[in-house]
Order: structure tokens, then C-alpha cells, then sequence
């Protein structure tokens, strides 16, 4: 991989912005250049919110991306915003729980991934953002899942560390999904 | 040591405790509000002192005080906030205190929006309050450029006593990127702060913080003797980088988040066979004009862009004084360019000027 650039997309609460900034800090830990950047209005919990990440390992320049190698939708107005900006040959991961509209193009690849039925049977709604990060490290083959494993247990700390299996099944759930 | 991911407004509020800042006064506002969240976590770690005042004017005035006292002190906030502490800024650059203040720039005029900026230009570089006098302004593109030059203020702003501003667009402030806090930074002689007042103890004459000079001929002097700061600023602060001016028709002026989109269409009008080359100003007050001296002949036309309908472009006219035509490209209002609409105008640039 020398660049990959991704949007990621849909409601505050998702956890759109986790998945984006997993990507960032694991491109940090991995060597690469990476600039990750969030776009969100004043509100919080269920406005739109989408962040890009960039990852090279040139020195990043624009943090404004035109056209994604990957896009991660989890909402239908993501969609609606964000087909377009996918670059020919690229990926769109779409969360079909929530979304039931096909993409309309025809020249790049798709997976539906219905992450929030998923999370369900799982038994935690809320590892739905993880999943669809597993789907998407398990196509592009960006990164192990210890390094994000790693990350987590960083971040939750003694406090959380209970909720690192559920995690780690989560990110498994979504590869094992694109594996199929 | 290595770099480690930070959100710019984060590793701003780190980098201002690692140039010395012991004092941060400010009062909320979008887009740089984890400026003060993180001092107000860190800053009583380092035995200093973090304050949310009441209003944008009360933590400026606190700046004053605190500066007065000769500790390294900093307040930040965004456009809209930025304007109501202009009487203390002016009162402060009028006292010759030293002091740090952070823009993170959103949209205007009045409140505006939340979205990145840079309409605060002509704000920034002329002053902004009463009087004659001037803020030393930077307006990095990248954390790490950030970073050093919040540490470097402090500096700056003891050995000029003034005020120094930093000028970023929100979306330095909201990104993340590697930074390393602790790299080196020029070391610089530090004057005395004789002026400070720190309490006589019976044994000096008292000094005095103070801006107001009601004889006209010790206002004159005293504003001349700023002028002669400035013009010191101006021959040995201007800071900028030359990209690619060699080998370049034309040359794009653009700092902070938009010298960084340009670079992305530079590439892209590489990929065509059109060499462009780029002219950063790092620092904007004193505006780089040195930068333009530096130009080669082959030189045939600039295009200044920025996140406004037009500010820095008087500075640039200036600069290049009649010798070059000049273009502009610009967004506003919070909207950040596609690297493609800056291909399309530097295209346009040259179709326009084979026609003439």
C-alpha cells in the first residue's frame, strides 16, 4: 500500500469517528504518515458525522479528500452523501442494517454488512463500529487486528479491559463476514 | 522521542506548558474548546494556573495581569471571541507585555459559523484593536510546525515584549496527526524581565504596567519606539518555505490548511506536465516579502489562495509591487477546497495569461 484515503460516515453515537480514528492511530503505530480530521455540526448524539483518514507513506498534503479509495457508511443520508466521492475501482462498506438502498454504481466494489444485527448477536449493540472496522481491515489488509486490540486496551484502561473480548469478537465477527 | 497521535488543539495546550506557560485564562468557544479542556487537566499538574474566566474581555484582562507580573502566560479562542478581547490585546502591545494568544479560526463575519477559516487575516496581521502597533502572527499548516512555534512564542514574546499570535484555521485545531512535543526548538536569548512587577521589596524604584500617555510627545516617542520593534520584527522574523519556484510558471501563495490542499494539486498538475511552485508564508506578521526578492525570473504570475473572498492577497500586491500579475482563488463561510478546484484555477491563470 504506498495511500489509502477513507471517509467514514453516519450518525454521532455510531461510532464513526472511533473507527476513523483507530485507522489513524494504528497508521501511526505501524510507521505511516496519517492526518485524520472530523466534520461534524453542533450537535451530538444522532446528527451526521463523518471524518476522513489519510494514510501514506508519503508526508500527507490535503486534508480534504476528493475522491476515497474506501468509504464506511453506516446511515442512509451517508450514502446519499458520499457515493460519489469514491474513486472508480474503490470500496463502499455499508452498514445494510440501517441502510436498505443498493449503491448505484457499478464500477466499484460493495459489501453489505448488516454490522447492528450483528452486534445484536453478539450480544452488545454498541461493538456495531468494530465490526464493520474488522470488515474493513479483512479487505483492504491494512492491519492486524492485535494492533487495534493493542490501541483499545491502551485506551479503555483497568477500568474497561473487561470489554476487550467482546471487542476482539467484534473485529473478528466482520472479517469472518467478508471472508464469506 | 516519537511522535505521538494528538488533536491539534491538545498538542497546542501541551506545547504552550513546554514553552513555560504557567497561566491560561480563556472562555469557551467551537472550534478550539479542547484547548482550555486540556490545560484545565494538565496545567495544575505543572503547579501553574488554569482559569475559566466569565467573558472573552475578563480573561484577556487576566492575561494583562498575569503578564504584568512577569509569568509566561496564554489565552486562546476563536474569531468571534478573538475580537472581543482586542481592547485588552492592544492594551497589552501598548504596556509592551509579552503574552501568547491562540486563534483557531471559523467562519465570519459576526458569529459566523464553526467551520475552518482564515477571514481573520487582515484582523490578525494589522493589529486589530486602536493604535499603532502590531501582533508578531504565525500561521502554521502542520501540528508539528504548530507545536514548535506555540513553544517558540514565549520566547518571542519576552524578547520583543509583545504579543504573539498564533493563526490557525479550526481545522488544524480539530485533526490529528503524528507530533513530537519535545523537539528541539532554536534557543534564543531571553532578556531580563526588569519591567515585571513583582513587588519592590524597599529596594528599586516601582515599575509601572500602563498604555495611557496623556502628553502627545511621549505618546509620539513611546509609539516609535514600538514602530522600531516592528521594524526589527520585520527584518528578522519572516519566516516562509519556497517549494518548486525554480522550474515554475506560476507560483500559489497560500498558507496554513490551504498551502496544504494546494500542495495536493500541485502534485496533480505535476501529473499533467505543469510545474507550479509555492510561496508559504509561516509567519504573516511580519508578512514574508523577503520571499518574493527570492523569486526567479521565469517567474510569470502568483496565485494567492485562502479560506477567504480576499485578505492576504493586499499583502501579497505589496510584496510583489506591480511586478507580476496576480490571481486568487478562494473559499469562505467554513468551505475547504478540493485540491481539483485549485488545478482548475491555476489551468484557468495560464489560458488567461497566453491570451493576453
Amino acid at each position: 500500500m504506498n495511500s489509502e484515503k477513507i471517509n467514514c460516515a453516519g450518525f454521532g453515537g455510531q461510532g464513526v469517528m472511533l473507527i476513523g480514528q483507530l485507522l489513524a492511530y494504528a497508521a501511526n503505530e505501524e510507521g505511516f504518515n496519517t492526518l485524520w480530521y472530523p466534520s461534524y455540526g453542533p450537535e451530538t448524539r444522532g446528527g451526521t458525522a463523518n471524518c476522513s483518514v489519510t494514510i501514506s507513506k508519503q508526508p500527507v498534503n490535503s486534508p480534504v479528500i476528493s475522491k476515497a479509495d474506501s468509504i464506511i457508511i453506516m446511515n442512509k443520508p451517508s450514502l446519499d452523501k458520499f457515493e460519489d466521492k469514491v474513486r472508480p475501482d474503490g470500496k463502499i462498506f455499508i452498514n445494510s442494517t440501517l441502510v436498505n438502498k443498493k449503491v448505484n454504481r457499478s464500477d466499484v466494489e460493495v459489501f453489505y454488512i448488516p454490522v447492528n444485527d450483528m452486534a445484536a448477536e453478539l450480544g452488545n449493540p454498541k461493538v456495531a463500529n468494530l465490526i464493520m472496522l474488522g470488515a474493513y481491515l479483512e479487505s483492504t489488509k491494512l492491519f492486524e487486528d492485535e494492533v487495534i486490540i493493542k490501541l483499545l486496551k491502551k485506551s479503555f484502561g483497568e477500568n474497561k479491559a473487561h470489554l476487550i473480548p467482546i471487542n476482539q469478537q467484534a473485529l473478528q465477527a466482520g472479517r469472518i463476514f467478508i471472508r464469506q | 522521542m516519537a511522535k505521538v497521535m494528538m488533536k491539534g488543539n491538545e498538542a497546542m495546550g501541551l506545547a504552550a506548558i513546554k514553552g513555560g506557560c504557567r497561566a491560561f485564562f480563556g472562555y469557551p468557544i467551537t472550534p478550539q474548546n479542547e484547548i482550555p479542556e486540556y490545560l484545565a487537566r494538565v496545567m495544575p499538574e505543572y503547579g501553574g494556573v488554569f482559569l475559566q474566566a466569565e467573558s472573552e474581555v475578563a480573561a484577556i484582562n487576566m492575561i494583562y495581569g498575569a503578564s504584568g507580573a512577569g509569568v509566561r502566560s496564554m489565552t486562546s479562542s476563536s474569531s468571534p471571541g478573538i475580537a472581543l478581547k482586542q481592547e485588552g490585546i492592544t492594551y497589552i502591545a501598548g504596556a509592551e507585555l509579552p503574552c501568547v494568544i491562540i486563534n483557531v479560526m471559523r467562519g465570519g463575519p459576526g458569529l459566523g459559523g464553526i467551520q475552518p477559516s482564515q477571514a481573520d487575516y487582515k484582523q490578525v496581521t494589522r493589529g486589530g484593536g486602536n493604535g499603532d502597533y502590531y501582533l508578531l502572527a504565525f500561521a502554521p499548516e502542520n501540528l508539528q510546525e504548530t507545536v514548535n512555534i506555540v513553544k517558540e512564542a514565549f520566547d518571542l514574546a519576552e524578547i520583543y515584549r509583545n504579543p504573539v499570535m498564533i493563526a490557525v484555521d479550526g481545522l488544524i485545531g480539530q485533526m490529528m496527526e503524528p507530533v513530537d512535543v519535545d523537539m528541539e526548538i532554536p534557543k534564543r536569548e531571553i532578556p531580563e524581565k526588569t519591567w515585571a512587577t513583582t513587588g519592590t521589596l524597599g529596594k528599586r524604584e516601582r515599575n509601572v504596567v500602563n498604555s495611557l500617555y496623556l502628553d502627545p510627545q511621549a505618546l509620539e516617542n513611546h509609539s516609535l519606539k514600538l514602530k522600531a520593534k516592528y521594524d526589527l520584527m520585520r527584518e528578522k522574523e519572516q519566516r516562509y518555505e519556497l517549494v518548486n519556484v525554480d522550474h515554475s510558471e506560476i507560483v500559489i501563495v497560500a498558507y496554513g490548511t490551504m498551502a496544504r490542499i494546494c500542495r495536493s494539486a500541485m502534485e496533480i498538475l505535476n501529473e499533467k506536465g505543469i510545474n507550479v511552485g509555492l510561496l508559504r508564508p509561516i509567519s504573516i506578521y511580519p508578512f514574508p516579502e523577503k520571499a518574493f526578492a527570492e523569486l526567479p525570473s521565469t517567474v510569470k504570475g502568483l496565485l494567492t489562495c485562502e479560506l477567504s473572498t480576499g485578505q492576504m492577497i493586499d499583502d501579497v500586491k505589496i510584496a510583489n509591487n506591480g511586478k507580476l500579475p496576480i490571481g486568487f482563488f478562494g473559499r469562505t463561510g467554513g468551505m475547504l477546497p478540493e485540491p481539483e478546484e485549485i488545478v482548475d484555477a491555476v489551468i484557468k491563470m495560464i489560458g488567461g495569461m497566453k491570451n493576453e
